[in-house]
């Protein structure tokens, strides 16, 4: 099992209940770790989209995770 | 020159970052904070950022830009935190040699912007909040 810190934003700080939560997946990629995510916190299924940021810069589901990383969740952007 | 800021923006400041003595034009963009929403009253505005993605973000859309049009100046400052209506919450400024560049400068960056900067705004009304465009039912066409 892999560990991961996440970072959330706007509403979705609200659904998971604080700015950071820690998963463990089996897989090592951003689209494992998306499926990780919907199933602990289903709400988030409820959005009209949610990007995942790797890095400061949005990632692909084939995109491969270290622990390293700074993983941050990127609900719909309303900025201006 | 990007800011990310809870401190209120002063425009007349931005304009002087932007000036430029071989600039035939400096375009201005504000966007600022309103009172209403969906036929409800919005009583203040939170706004929240991912700052380091959020200024990486509009730094990757000042490249693009730079590279398509001739910027001589450009700045690019959004607030964040609790913001009430007619305050403003972000402000685009480029000059140009000429005034076509300007507008189509400006409209491209703050367009880009508000698509891609990782920034949320939450609306406070007085029964309630709701996080903008967060979710499909609340989308208006």
């Amino acid at each position: 099992m892999n560990r991961y810190k996440i970072t959330a934003f706007g509403i979705t700080k609200e659904l998971l209940g604080g700015r950071e939560a820690n998963i463990e997946i089996k897989g090592d990629t951003v689209g494992a770790l998306r499926t990780a995510l919907n199933e602990k916190f289903p709400q988030l299924l409820d959005l009209r989209s949610l990007l995942i940021a790797v890095n400061n810069d949005y990632a692909d589901e084939d995109v491969r995770l270290t622990p390293a990383d700074e993983i941050a969740l990127i609900p719909p952007v309303s900025g201006g | 020159m990007i800011k990310i800021t809870e401190k209120s923006i002063d425009v007349q400041k931005i304009i002087d970052t932007v000036s430029s003595l071989s600039a035939g034009a400096l375009n201005v963009f504000v966007g600022t904070v309103r009172n209403n929403a969906n036929g409800k009253n919005v009583l203040w505005l939170e706004y929240e950022a991912y700052e380091t993605m959020a200024v990486a973000q509009i730094r990757k859309i000042m490249d693009d830009a730079s590279h398509r049009w001739p910027l001589l100046g450009w700045a690019v400052s959004h607030r964040i935190g609790t913001l009430k209506p007619g305050e403003v919450s972000v402000v685009v400024a480029v000059s140009t040699p000429h005034r076509k560049d300007s507008f189509e400068a400006c409209q491209y960056i703050i367009d880009s912007v508000k698509a891609a900067a990782p920034i949320w705004k939450k609306e406070v009304f007085e029964d309630g909040e709701e996080w903008v465009s967060a979710r499909p039912e609340m989308m208006k066409a």
